[in-house]
C-alpha cells in the first residue's frame, strides 16, 4: 500500500492503494466514480476510457502509479457546466441502448474532438474502433460525433 | 406480513402470451395519503406526480420508456409529468421475466387496461366534484375538462376523490387512430443519466460496509474443487475471506475488486476435473450427428412430404455454440441478514433470483427482496440466476454485504451458451424447380431440458416461438431431434430462430439457384398465395411475410443493378410473432465479406416507439453480424477456449454497415422487436457471398469455414 495523490476532475484526491492497482479500480472502488466502466480488464473494449492530460487511455490497464502528476478526467468531470456537446449529441441521436459502454465511447470521442475538431469518417473510425458496443450503436455514435463537431452533413 | 395480505386484490383477468398477468389493486386511498393507486402499475399523488411502475427489466431494449408510454396513452397523461419506477421481484405483476421479445406484447393489454381504468375513475371523480354528467367530461394531457363550463382539474387534484371510487372492470380502450403517445418518437427516459455516467448498473450499486468478491470456478465443465491452499491469497492486502462456495468454486473476498482479483491470482486450487475433462468440440458435434439417427418429434406438418415425387435436393447446415458477452460482466450485490436477504441484481428474472436465492440460503421467498438494477446488456445471459445465488451464499458466509463480480474471462468461460445445432433439409421440386415438398430436421440439445424444466413431448418449449414455417409449401415438415450435451446451455438473443433461419433461408437460396431463378422472385412465388400456417399457438401468415420481403426489396432497390463489385442477398424469417426480411449488400475483400448496407423491413404490429424499434433492429443486426462472422465457442479438454474480446471478437465500428429500418404500418397488436432482426442476417449475408463467389457457406461462423 502507498499513499498516492491524484488530480481527478480538477480536485486533489488522496488514496491509499498498492501502486500497481489499475486506475479503473481506484476510480470506481476508492473514489466511487462509477461512470467509468469495467468491461474486459485487458484494454480490449474501451469501456474504462478516461483522459490523462487530455489523451484517452484505458484505465483498466493503467497502473495508478502512472496517473500521478497528471490531470485525470472521467465522465463525471467531462463538462464543468451541464452537458458536454458530445453528451447532448448522444441524446439527440438516441445513441444509448443499455448505455454501459457509452461513457467510455464519449470519453474516446471527446479526446478525438479535442485534437480533431472536424473529424472525417475515417478519423472517427480510427479513434473509436477500440470501443466495443454489444448493442451495436456504432452508426449512431458516428452521427453523434459529426453532430457534435457541427458538421452533421459531412458524410 | 407478506405484501399480498396487505392488499385487496381484484383480477383484471388479462390472459397474456407468457401466462396470466393480473393487476392487483391496492386499497383505495392509502391511509392519510390521498394517493390514487387503482392498480400496481400506477400511482397518482395530490402533488400531481404520476408514477408508472415498470415490471420488466431494462437492459437496453427501452422498456422503461415503451411500457409507460402504453399506460400513459390510455390514461391521457401528460408525458412530461410521468415518473418511472422500476419494480423489483413482486407478486403483483404475474411473471416478470424479461425475455422472448415479450415485454411489449404481453403487457400491451394489462398496461392499456390499467391506464384506461384510471382514466375512467378520474373522469368520474371530476363529474362528481362538479355535479355534471360523466359524458360531459373529457380527459386530456393530465387533466379532466368540462368544456361547457370551461373548468378543469389536474389528475393530482382528483386523486383523493378517485381513490374512493369503485374500480371499473370493463373499460373502453382507445382506437389507434386517436393515439397521441403510442407511435411517437419520444426520447428514451434513460438517456441523460447514461451519457452523464450517473446511471447505476448492477456493478455500480453500493451498500454501506460492502465487500467485494470474485470466485475461482472450475474451468472444466462439471468439475469440482478437490482442495485449495489459501496461504498466499490471504497475504494479499485487503483479503478478508477465502472459502468454498458450492462444490465447484472458491471465493476470495476483499475490500476492493482489485484486492479480490489479486487474491484469486495467487490462490492454489486442485480441481477434481470430473467426467468431461477430455471433452472437445469434435465430440460435441459428433453427438449432434448421432441425433440424426434418433426418431425426431414433429413440430409442423402440412401435407405428406414423403409422398411427393420429383427431383430432390438436400443440404446440411451446422452452427456452433455462441456466448452472449454483454458489456457489463456478471455481478450481483447481496446482503444476507439472518432472517432476510436483500439483493441488487442486474437480472432478467427477478422472481427466479428470489426463489433460487431463498432455496440456496434457507429462507422463504418472501424473506428475499430483489431490487432490479439497470443492466449493461442482457441478450439472455441474465435469464440465469447464478450471480444472485453466488452473491447470497457469499454474503451469508461472511455475514456482510458483498458484491460478486465476474471478470470478462469468467463471463466467457463459465457461462451458458447458445446451443450448437445441425440441420438437414430436403426438397422435392416441381418441373419449374419450386419445392412441392420441404423437410427440415433440427438437431440440437434442449436448453430447458438441460435445466430440468419441462419439455412436453420432447419438444424444447422455445421452438414454438422460434422455429416455425415460413412458406406455404404444400408438403412441409419441421422435425426436432433432442440431443444432450454437458456444455451449459442458455437462451441467447433469438434463441433457436438464428439456427433455424440460417438453415432454411440458405437452403431456399440453394433451391432458387438450382432453378436459375432470382432469389427474391423465388421467395415471392412461394409466398404468392395468402395462407395461414398454424404452428403451435401462433399462426404465421404468408401475406405478412410477403409484405416484409417486398418492402425490404423495394427499399434496397433490388430491381436496380448494383455498382461493380457489390453483391446482395436476401432472407426472411418470423419469430416471436414478428416478420422480418433483410437485404444485405457486400463486397468481397481478401475472400472476406465486407458488409456495406443492410435494409431491414419489419412487421411487428403497432409500433409503440419507432425510434426504439429502429435502435433494436439496428443493434440486432450488428449483434447478428458478429454471430455470423466470428462468434464461436469451442471446447478443449473440457474447457471453454475463448476468454476475452480478442478471441471472441465482437463487431467494431470499422466493420459496421449502415442499417436502414422500415416498419410495415399496422394496427395489429404489437409483437416482438428485440430478437426478430437477428435470424435473417446470417443467411442473407451468406446468400450475398454466394452471389459474389458461387461458394455456399453451410457452417457458421463464416470466417472459420
Amino acid at each position: 500500500m502507498a499513499d498516492i495523490t491524484l488530480r481527478v476532475n480538477g480536485s486533489e484526491r488522496k488514496v491509499s492503494v498498492s501502486p500497481e492497482t489499475p486506475l479503473l479500480w481506484v476510480l470506481r472502488d476508492t473514489l466511487e466514480l462509477t461512470g467509468t466502466k469495467f468491461g474486459c480488464g485487458a484494454g480490449l473494449c474501451g469501456a474504462c476510457t478516461v483522459h490523462l492530460d487530455g489523451s484517452a487511455v484505458r484505465s483498466c490497464s493503467t497502473p495508478v502509479s502512472q496517473a500521478t502528476g497528471k490531470n485525470i478526467t472521467t465522465i463525471e468531470g467531462l463538462s464543468a457546466n451541464g452537458l458536454h456537446v458530445l453528451q447532448s449529441a448522444w441524446i439527440a441521436e438516441e445513441v444509448p441502448q443499455c448505455g454501459y459502454c457509452q461513457t467510455g465511447q464519449i470519453m474516446s470521442a471527446a479526446a478525438l474532438l479535442a485534437k480533431t475538431p472536424n473529424p472525417s469518417d475515417e478519423e472517427i473510425t480510427a479513434a473509436m474502433n477500440g470501443n466495443i458496443c454489444r448493442c451495436g450503436t456504432y452508426e449512431r455514435i458516428r452521427k453523434a460525433i459529426h453532430r457534435a463537431a457541427g458538421n452533421g452533413g459531412a458524410r | 406480513m407478506s405484501p399480498l395480505s396487505r392488499r385487496e386484490f381484484v383480477s383484471v383477468g388479462v390472459a397474456a402470451g407468457a401466462g396470466l398477468v393480473l393487476g392487483f389493486y391496492l386499497p383505495h386511498g392509502k391511509s392519510g395519503q390521498q394517493e390514487f393507486s387503482p392498480n400496481a402499475y400506477l400511482r397518482i399523488t395530490p402533488d400531481n406526480k404520476v408514477t408508472i411502475v415498470v415490471a420488466r427489466s431494462e437492459m437496453g431494449q427501452g422498456v422503461r420508456t415503451a411500457l409507460p408510454m402504453i399506460l400513459a396513452e390510455e390514461l391521457e397523461a401528460d408525458w412530461k409529468q410521468i415518473e418511472i419506477e422500476q419494480a423489483g421481484a413482486s407478486t403483483l405483476f404475474g411473471d416478470q421475466t424479461t425475455g422472448g421479445s415479450a415485454s411489449v406484447r404481453t403487457t400491451w393489454d394489462p398496461m392499456r387496461k390499467a391506464g384506461a381504468a384510471a382514466r375512467e375513475m378520474l373522469i368520474s371523480a371530476a363529474a362528481l366534484t362538479w355535479g355534471v354528467p360523466r359524458s360531459a367530461c373529457t380527459a386530456e394531457s393530465g387533466r379532466i375538462k368540462h368544456a361547457s363550463s370551461n373548468r378543469s382539474l389536474s389528475y393530482g387534484e382528483l386523486a383523493g376523490k378517485a381513490a374512493t371510487l369503485p374500480i371499473p372492470t370493463d373499460v373502453p380502450l382507445k382506437q389507434s387512430k386517436d393515439y397521441k403517445i403510442v407511435g411517437q418518437r419520444l426520447p428514451r427516459v434513460d438517456s441523460p443519466a447514461k451519457v452523464k455516467g450517473e446511471a447505476i448498473f448492477g456493478i455500480d450499486h453500493r451498500v454501506p460496509e460492502m465487500k467485494f468478491a470474485v470466485l475461482s470456478r472450475c474451468p472444466v465443465i462439471g468439475g469440482k474443487v478437490a482442495s485449495f491452499d489459501d496461504s498466499d491469497a490471504k497475504k494479499v492486502p485487503g483479503v478478508s475471506y477465502v472459502g468454498k462456495t458450492g462444490d465447484s468454486a472458491v471465493t476470495v473476498v476483499a475490500e476492493s475488486v482489485w484486492g479480490a482479483m489479486e487474491g484469486r491470482r495467487v490462490l492454489k486450487i486442485t480441481w477434481d476435473e470430473g467426467p468431461n475433462k477430455d471433452m472437445n468440440t469434435a465430440a460435441v458435434m459428433a453427438s449432434l450427428r448421432q441425433g440424426v439417427a434418433k426418431k425426431p418429434v414433429n413440430l409442423y406438418l402440412a401435407g405428406d412430404p414423403a409422398k411427393a415425387a420429383g427431383h430432390r435436393i438436400s443440404a446440411e447446415y451446422e452452427l456452433p455454440f455462441m456466448a452472449h458477452a454483454p458489456m457489463e460482466p456478471g455481478n450481483c450485490t447481496a446482503h444476507y441478514q439472518g432472517s432476510k436477504c436483500e439483493l441488487w441484481a442486474p437480472t432478467q428474472v427477478p422472481q427466479d433470483c428470489r426463489d433460487s436465492v431463498a432455496q440456496a440460503v434457507g429462507l422463504d421467498p418472501d424473506q428475499v427482496k430483489v431490487n432490479v438494477t439497470l443492466m449493461g446488456g442482457g441478450f439472455g445471459r441474465r435469464l440465469e440466476h447464478d450471480y444472485a445465488v453466488e452473491a447470497a451464499l457469499v454474503s451469508k458466509a461472511i455475514n456482510a454485504p458483498v458484491k460478486v463480480i465476474w471478470t470478462r474471462e469468467d463471463d466467457m468461460r463459465c457461462s451458458t451458451y447458445r446451443p450448437a445445432s445441425l440441420h438437414q433439409l430436403n426438397a422435392t421440386l416441381d418441373g419449374s424447380g419450386y419445392p412441392v415438398a420441404l423437410t427440415h430436421l433440427i438437431v440440437a440439445p434442449s436448453i430447458s431440458g438441460q435445466k430440468g424444466q419441462p419439455t412436453p413431448g420432447n419438444v424444447d418449449p422455445d421452438l414454438p416461438d422460434e422455429a416455425g414455417p415460413v412458406y406455404g409449401v404444400p408438403h412441409y415438415s419441421i422435425d426436432y431431434a433432442m440431443t444432450e450435451t454437458p456444455v451449459p446451455l442458455g437462451w441467447m438473443r433469438s434463441v433457436y430462430a438464428l439456427q433455424a433461419a440460417f438453415a432454411l433461408e440458405s437452403f431456399i437460396d440453394e433451391l432458387a439457384d438450382a432453378a436459375h431463378k432470382d432469389p427474391l422472385e423465388f421467395r415471392l412465388h412461394l409466398l404468392a398465395k395468402d395462407q395461414d400456417l398454424p404452428y403451435f399457438t401462433t399462426t404465421w401468415h404468408t401475406a405478412r411475410m410477403r409484405g416484409v420481403v417486398q418492402l425490404a426489396a423495394e427499399k434496397a432497390g433490388w430491381s436496380k443493378a448494383l455498382e461493380s463489385g457489390r453483391f446482395r442477398g436476401i432472407a426472411c424469417f418470423g419469430c416471436f410473432a414478428s416478420y422480418v426480411a433483410e437485404v444485405v449488400e457486400i463486397s468481397m475483400e481478401d475472400d472476406q465479406p465486407r458488409v456495406h448496407r443492410v435494409v431491414a423491413a419489419v412487421d411487428c404490429g403497432q409500433v409503440v416507439n419507432p425510434s426504439i424499434l429502429e435502435q433494436q433492429i439496428q443493434g440486432g443486426i450488428v449483434y447478428a453480424l458478429t454471430n455470423a462472422l466470428r462468434a464461436r465457442i469451442t471446447i478443449e479438454k473440457g474447457r471453454v477456449v475463448q476468454g476475452n474480446f480478442d478471441d471472441y471478437a465482437p463487431l467494431r465500428m470499422e466493420e459496421t454497415p449502415v442499417v436502414e429500418v422500415y416498419a410495415v404500418p399496422s394496427q395489429e397488436a404489437p409483437t416482438g422487436i428485440g430478437e426478430p432482426s437477428i435470424p435473417p442476417l446470417a443467411p442473407a449475408l451468406c446468400n450475398a457471398m454466394y452471389a459474389a463467389t458461387k461458394k455456399r457457406i453451410r457452417k457458421l461462423p463464416i470466417l472459420s469455414s
